[in-house]
C-alpha cells in the first residue's frame, strides 16, 4: 500500500516536471506556428515574389503595395555596416584584454563591457538620437543625421560588448602550451597571440560574430530612435526602415485599422531570425 | 636581408600593439561616456517630484511614478511565472530526461527561444495573449510574453549549476534508500540555488531594459495603480516610458532623467551579478 502511493507521488512529480518542460517546447511551436498562420493569407494575396521583391512599401496608401525589398535590404546593409564597424574594434579589444592587458585594467575594463551589454536599448537610442544624429548631420553636411549610418554606429556599439566577451571566452580557453612552444621557436608575443592564439579561437570568434550578426538584425527599439524611420531604399544617408522596426511601426497601424495587414512583414522577420 | 625582416616584424608588432591599445581605449572611453553622458544630462533632472508624482495635464508636470510601479509589477508577475517554469523544465531535463530525444527537442526550442528577436516576442504576444486569450494591452500580457523571452536563460543558468551537483550525491542518497522526488528536493534543488539566483537576475536585467516586447502588449499609459489592478490595465514600464518621452513627445529632459535612473539600475544589477557569482565560487572552493 505504502509502496504503491510512493510510486504514485514519483509519477505525479515526474509528470509535473515533464509538463514544465513541454512548456517551453510549446511556446516555440506557438510562436512560428501563430506567426505563418498569420502570415500566410497576406502573402498569398500579395503573392510570394511581390511580396519579397517589391521595391515600393505604401502600407496605408490609397492603392497599397507591400514590396518588402526595402527593408529586407536596409536590415542586411545596416547589419553588415555594424559588422564592419564593430567585429574589428571588439576582436582587438579582446585580444588585448586576453593577453596583454595588466590584471587590474582587465578586471575593470570587464566590468564595463558587462555594463555595455546591459544598458537598455532605448538609452542607447535617445544617446545615438541627441548626440550622433546632430552630428552627423553637422560633419557630412546632409539635411538630416537620422538613416542608415546613425544606425549602423548605434548598432556597432550595441554589438560590441557580445563580441568581446566571447572572444575573449574563447581566446583565454587556448592551451597556455601552444602559445609557450610559439614563443620558444622565437615568435615574438604579438606574433603568438595573432598567429597562434588568434587561429585556435578560431571558431570561438566566429561564435562572437555570429552572436553580433543576431543581435544587430534583432534590434528594433535604438535602431527605430535613429533610423527615420521612412521606407525608402537603403542609402547611407537616407532615411531607412529596417525589417524589425517596420514591423513595430506597421502593428501600431495594424491596431487601428485592419488586423491582417502588416503580418507579412512579421513573417519575413521570424524567417530572418531562423 | 635579416635586418630587413628583424625590422618588418618589430613594426608588425608595434602596430598591432598600438592598434590593440587603441581599440580598447576606445571601448573604455566609449563605456566611460555613455555612462558620464547620461548621468549628467539625467541626475539634474530627477528630483523628487519627478519620482513621486503621475503626470498631469493640470499642472502641466511629468511624473513617473507609475512608470517605476509599472516596472516593479512587470518584474514581480514575469519572475513568479518563469522561475518555476525554467527550474522544473531544467530539473526535468537534467534528472529525469537523461539524453533521450525529448530532451534534445526541449532543448533546441529553448535555444530557437532565445535566438528570436525580441520585437517579434512582441508581436506574439500582442496576438496570442491581448487578442486570442481577450488579455486587452495589460501589464499581464507583457508580463506573459517577458517571462517566454527569459525562459531559456533562467533554464540554462539553473541547468549548469545542476551540472555541478556531483553525481555521487545522487547515488549516495539513491544508496540510502531515497526515491527520486526525494532526492531532488533534499540534494539536488539545494544545490541550484545559485543558478537560480543568477538566472533571476539575469532575468530582471533584462525585463529592466526591455522595450520592443512591451510596447503592444502593456501598452503606454501612465495612470496609477495598485498591483492587481495594476496588472490587469495598460501600462508604461521606464524603458517604454522613456521611448515615448523621447521619440513621441520630445520630453527630453524626462527622457533623460529616466535614462539616468536605468542607468544606476543596471549598475546596481550589474554590481549584484558580479557579487553574487564571486560569492558562490568562494563556497564553491571551500
Amino acid at each position: 500500500m505504502k509502496v504503491t502511493r510512493k510510486r504514485l507521488v514519483e509519477d505525479i512529480i515526474h509528470g509535473l516536471f515533464l509538463i514544465m518542460g513541454l512548456i517551453a517546447v510549446g511556446c516555440v511551436l506557438m510562436i512560428s506556428v501563430y506567426l505563418i498562420i498569420a502570415g500566410l493569407p497576406a502573402i498569398r494575396k500579395i503573392g510570394l515574389f511581390n511580396f519579397l521583391f517589391g521595391e515600393k512599401w505604401a502600407s496605408t496608401a490609397a492603392e497599397p503595395k507591400f514590396g518588402i525589398l526595402p527593408f529586407i535590404l536596409t536590415s542586411v546593409y545596416g547589419t553588415a555596416g555594424a559588422i564592419v564597424l564593430g567585429v574589428p574594434v571588439g576582436f582587438m579589444t579582446a585580444v588585448y584584454l586576453a593577453k596583454m592587458a595588466p590584471r587590474r585594467v582587465r578586471a575593470v575594463m570587464e566590468s564595463a563591457v558587462s555594463l555595455l551589454s546591459g544598458i537598455p536599448s532605448v538609452v542607447y537610442g535617445l544617446v545615438g538620437m541627441l548626440v550622433l544624429v546632430p552630428f552627423i548631420r553637422k560633419t557630412f553636411h546632409v539635411p538630416d543625421g537620422a538613416g542608415l549610418l546613425a544606425a549602423m554606429v548605434v548598432l556597432a556599439v550595441m554589438i560590441l560588448p557580445s563580441i568581446i566577451k566571447v572572444s575573449l571566452t574563447a581566446l583565454d580557453a587556448v592551451p597556455r602550451e601552444y602559445e609557450d612552444a610559439s614563443l620558444a621557436l622565437g615568435a615574438t608575443p604579438v606574433e603568438t597571440w595573432f598567429r597562434v592564439s588568434v587561429p585556435a579561437a578560431r571558431s570561438g570568434i566566429a561564435a562572437a560574430v555570429v552572436l553580433g550578426v543576431g543581435r544587430a538584425i534583432g534590434e528594433a527599439m535604438a535602431v527605430m530612435m535613429v533610423s527615420g524611420n521612412a521606407p525608402n531604399m537603403p542609402g547611407l544617408f537616407e532615411s531607412v526602415r529596417f525589417l524589425t522596426t517596420a514591423v513595430a511601426s506597421e502593428m501600431s497601424y495594424s491596431r487601428a485599422c485592419s488586423g491582417r495587414r502588416c503580418s507579412p512583414s512579421r513573417w519575413c522577420c521570424f524567417c530572418s531570425s531562423c | 636581408m635579416s635586418n630587413n625582416v628583424k625590422r618588418r616584424r618589430a613594426a608588425y608588432g608595434f602596430v598591432m600593439r598600438f592598434l590593440m591599445r587603441l581599440c580598447a581605449a576606445l571601448t573604455a572611453a566609449l563605456a566611460l561616456f555613455l555612462v558620464g553622458y547620461v548621468l549628467y544630462k539625467g541626475l539634474p533632472n530627477v528630483t523628487w517630484k519627478l519620482l513621486s508624482t503621475k503626470p498631469s495635464y493640470l499642472t502641466e508636470s511629468i511624473g513617473i511614478l507609475p512608470d517605476i510601479l509599472n516596472t516593479l509589477y512587470v518584474m514581480m508577475a514575469s519572475l513568479l511565472i518563469v522561475l518555476p517554469l525554467g527550474v522544473c523544465a531544467a530539473i526535468y531535463l537534467t534528472e529525469y530526461a537523461g539524453n533521450s530525444r525529448l530532451s534534445r527537442v526541449i532543448e533546441y526550442a529553448a535555444e530557437t527561444l532565445s535566438g528570436i528577436p525580441s520585437i517579434i516576442y512582441g508581436l506574439v504576444g500582442m496576438l496570442v495573449f491581448c487578442q486570442f486569450l481577450g488579455m486587452q494591452t495589460s501589464l499581464m500580457a507583457g508580463a506573459m510574453t517577458l517571462a517566454i523571452m527569459n525562459l531559456p536563460t533562467v533554464m540554462r543558468t539553473t541547468q549548469e549549476s545542476l551540472k555541478t551537483v556531483p553525481q555521487s550525491y545522487r547515488e549516495g542518497a539513491f544508496g540510502l534508500g531515497a526515491g527520486k522526488w526525494r532526492v531532488i528536493r533534499t540534494v539536488v534543488m539545494p544545490g541550484c540555488v545559485d543558478g537560480v539566483i543568477t538566472g533571476c537576475i539575469l532575468s530582471i536585467g533584462r525585463i529592466l531594459g526591455e522595450s520592443a516586447a512591451l510596447l503592444f502588449t502593456a501598452g503606454f499609459a501612465h495612470a496609477l495603480n495598485g498591483v492587481w489592478k495594476g496588472l490587469h490595465s495598460a501600462g508604461a514600464t521606464l524603458t517604454v516610458a522613456l521611448y515615448v518621452y523621447a521619440k513621441e513627445q520630445g520630453e527630453f529632459a524626462v527622457a533623460f532623467a529616466i535614462a539616468a535612473i536605468l542607468m544606476i539600475l543596471t549598475l546596481i544589477v550589474n554590481g549584484a551579478a558580479a557579487l553574487i557569482g564571486a560569492s558562490f565560487k568562494r563556497r564553491r572552493s571551500l
